[in-house]
């Protein structure tokens, strides 16, 4: 798979905005890998202080507060969506520390994962499953009656 | 009323034109430079078996048209991603994206099952932003 950090081959002059956005693009795709700052920064091509001061000028929020929210993001939607552990989606949005998750997760969502994720309807009255799963699978087992009371 | 013809900033016409028609296989529906109009280029380019409708690559113009400070604005906001979004569908999205991936497009949201159909995103090199879509049938 190509990595969208990768720099097409014989581009013409771009803005230097341009490369900034790829590793924005590259914050919204592999989020969920163990992706930090440098790596942002070499999508970018530039030195990690530099990119941070250029990526900040340019979008108003410094690369690692985008990829912070960016993950919370997510795992907000997964709080909503399913009904994975709290720890399983702090880790699957590729954050490393449940506790720095919660705490993050509590400042700019103003309420605990638990909290958030109860303040939705449970994730399985939200799913549309087919109506042939639901024959296939909904049958209860035969008991046949009269036999062993 | 239909929409016949809507447009896109592209930072250089030669690159969005080899994009538009190698990456996306794309045709183009007419490239004319006008001498009379300062070298004014229209170029547009549309998906294959879709004539009536197509997508202007116009060029970031300089003064008299766009003063400098307008257009460095316009250069900013097409590299950061914030010009603008094209939507489009298809039958088979799966084929699509291996096929523009095989050619090297930068995707930015990998194929995703949404309630409305299954969809992906990518870039063109100037940074606008496509969503290609396989809306379910309801």
């Amino acid at each position: 798979m190509q990595a969208i950090g990768d720099t097409p081959k014989a581009m013409a002059y771009a803005p230097p905005a341009r490369h900034l956005l790829r590793a924005k693009d590259l914050a919204d795709a592999r989020y969920a890998d163990k992706l930090d700052v440098d790596d942002m920064a070499k999508a970018a091509g530039l030195s990690k202080a530099h990119f941070s001061r250029e990526f900040k000028a340019a979008f108003g929020e410094s690369p690692h507060v985008y990829l912070l929210t960016r993950r919370l993001e997510r795992a907000a939607a997964l709080l909503r969506t399913t009904d994975r552990s709290i720890a399983d989606i702090c880790f699957s949005v590729g954050l490393q520390s449940l506790g720095s998750f919660t705490t993050s997760f509590t400042r700019m969502f103003e309420q605990s994962p638990a909290a958030y994720r109860a303040s939705f309807p449970p994730a399985v009255s939200q799913v549309v499953v087919p109506s042939c799963v639901v024959r296939a699978y909904g049958r209860p087992q035969h008991r046949p009656a009269g036999r062993g009371d | 009323m239909k929409i016949a013809t809507t447009q896109v900033w592209v930072n250089d016409q030669d690159e969005a034109l080899a994009f538009y028609t190698e990456k996306l296989e794309m045709e183009v529906r007419s490239d004319v430079t006008m001498p009379e109009m300062g070298n004014f280029r229209w170029l547009t380019v549309s998906p294959k078996g879709q004539e009536d409708v197509a997508i202007v690559l116009m060029a970031v113009p300089g003064a008299p048209v766009m003063d400098d400070e307008t257009a460095q604005q316009v250069r900013a906001l097409t590299a950061k991603g914030f010009a603008g979004t094209v939507f489009l569908t298809t039958e088979d999205v799966r084929a699509d994206y291996e096929a523009m991936k095989a050619r090297g497009v930068e995707f930015v949201d990998e194929l995703e099952e949404r309630p409305y159909g299954i969809d992906c995103g990518f870039r063109d090199p100037s940074g606008n932003h496509f969503r290609l879509t396989q809306l379910t049938a309801f």
